[in-house]
């Protein structure tokens, strides 16, 4: 089976990228040292092709009213062009089919990013939900095909500095936008740019979104303004030390959005009634999601180990990793409800029980350890 | 990928020295560290453990992986790399330098027998 590949396959190799089948994706993990890219995220910037995951235009008359069925989190809270919103769309079991961010463009005019393993799925559920409904929107997936967009996240205390070298003519439109907001800024050097501060380590920085026959250019411009390439190795150790969920690992559609930590996404609050809606009610919430750091010496915290409460009572890691920032290995994990804080838990590893404290996410936001 | 003619192999991409007193030492090869990456612990085992070739000998892991070290032959722990257990990325900067344990064979010709640097060199092209 032939790997896909984004606009910015050639650079990756050029630049000696070791590149992996990343969900049928032919994409670099790292580029040499991935605890360097980490850590130049960190104290730098970096930046990541992200082309592999999918912007979806949603466009017509009375978007509002369908994202408002289809989507767990309130879009009621868009009410400025340009927010952007985190939220789950859920199955009718209450089950994740996948995390995205919706950005408020116009009235007429919605944007979604979804991620690259379940953009299909997710065009097609949307699709479902505009015939269910009679919306008569028009959705169109910018990946595939015609006039597709590719991905490149810029991130780190530097980054949006760097970005506005690179595109001096977005600097005024995004200068002074808050995180979780978007400015579409046409005729720039690069073509149409969608520059959102938005992302995926817990430092500031710029997605970016350009035609895709673009990318390699604006890509090789990064570079020559000192932004590092990082590969998919430093993209999980970032985000595992934002606390930040990864689909398909912390959560499925098998999985209730409550018992992965995202509750603060789901709207039970107000009136309105979405696909799950009804499911969550009925379950509530089964178990806690927490994080861990390693205590002992014995080995490094990794999805699918058993965690053993102090009750007896058994958990799960969802993602571990050595967090290069923190020189320990850390974990998001799927625990009892009897799991406290501050609580020792015991991780198996191999034919060790080690001891692992429970900590409250994230580990590190802003380039500062937060959990110790 | 760097392969020294004067070493023999295992398929697991383990690399054996024969020491000048029959003693073996062993370490993982440059191949190995680079398709683990940044490596981030090590296990080593106790000295004095008797191994059968091919028992789980030592861990090496990497920030994505855990990888299982094999023991060459069949063999008794002699002495172990303490400094690589402490600063595990000392391998990915010198996987020939950085041996993790070294072995006294219970078969002397079992070395021997081992992949010699050009057959190892055949099983990583791809």
């Amino acid at each position: 089976m032939t790997l896909k590949a984004t606009p910015l396959n050639s650079a990756h190799r050029a630049l000696g990228a070791k590149m992996v089948d990343f969900g049928g994706w032919d994409m670099p993990v790292n580029y040499g040292s991935q605890i360097e890219e980490h850590n130049a995220v960190r104290g730098d910037a970096g930046m990541f092709d992200v082309s592999h995951m999918c912007v979806v235009d949603v466009r017509g008359a009375n978007i509002r009213a369908f994202l408002r069925g289809l989507l767990a989190n309130n879009v009621d809270k868009l009410q400025a062009p340009g927010k952007a919103l985190y939220s789950c769309m859920l199955n009718p079991e209450g089950g994740v089919i996948d995390d995205l961010i919706v950005y408020f463009l116009a009235e007429d005019w919605f944007r979604i990013v979804v991620n690259a393993g379940t953009a299909d799925k997710d065009v097609a559920w949307m699709n479902q939900h505009n015939s269910a409904t009679n919306s008569g929107l028009t959705i169109t997936q910018r990946r595939d095909g015609n006039d597709p967009i590719a991905l490149i996240a810029v991130q780190g205390p530097n980054a949006r500095a760097k970005v506005w070298q690179v595109l001096p003519t977005t600097q005024a439109a995004t200068e002074n936008i808050k995180p979780f907001n978007v400015a579409i800024v046409a005729d720039t050097a690069f073509g149409e740019a969608m520059v959102a501060r938005t992302g995926y380590t817990g430092e500031d920085g710029f997605e970016i979104g350009v035609p895709a026959g673009q990318a390699e250019a604006l890509w090789n411009a990064l570079l020559a303004a000192g932004v590092k390439p990082a590969g998919l190795g430093a993209r999980d150790t970032l985000r595992l030390e934002a606390g930040m969920n990864l689909y398909g690992q912390d959560m499925d559609d098998t999985v209730n959005p409550l018992d992965a930590g995202l509750a603060w996404t789901i709207d039970l609050v107000s009136e309105r009634d979405f696909i799950g809606k009804a499911a969550l009610q009925a379950k509530g919430q089964q178990a806690q999601f927490v994080g861990l750091i390693l205590r002992e010496k014995g080995g490094i915290l990794r999805a699918h180990q058993k965690v053993v409460a102090a009750s007896g009572n058994e958990g799960e890691i969802t993602s571990g990793t050595f967090s290069p920032s923190m020189q320990q290995a850390i974990a998001l994990a799927r625990v009892p409800m009897d799991v406290a804080v501050g609580d020792t838990v015991h991780v198996i590893i191999r034919d060790k029980q080690l001891a692992a404290s429970v900590v409250k996410l994230p580990f590190v936001r802003n380039g500062k350890v937060l959990a110790a | 990928m760097n392969i020294p003619t004067d070493l023999k192999y295992t398929e697991s991409h383990e690399w054996v020295r024969r020491e000048e007193d029959g003693s073996l030492t062993v370490g993982i090869t440059e191949y190995a560290q680079d398709a683990l990456g940044d490596i981030v612990f090590v296990e080593l085992p106790q000295v004095g453990k008797a191994f059968t070739a091919g028992d789980d000998a030592a861990v090496v892991e990497s920030v994505k992986a855990a990888s299982d070290i094999y023991a060459p032959v069949s063999g008794t722990v002699l002495a172990v790399n303490q400094p690589v257990a402490d600063a595990p990325d000392s391998i990915n900067q010198d996987a020939y330098g950085a041996w993790l344990f070294k072995l006294t064979p219970s078969d002397a010709g079992a070395y021997d027998k081992l992949l010699d640097a050009d057959a190892y060199g055949k099983t990583t092209d791809h």
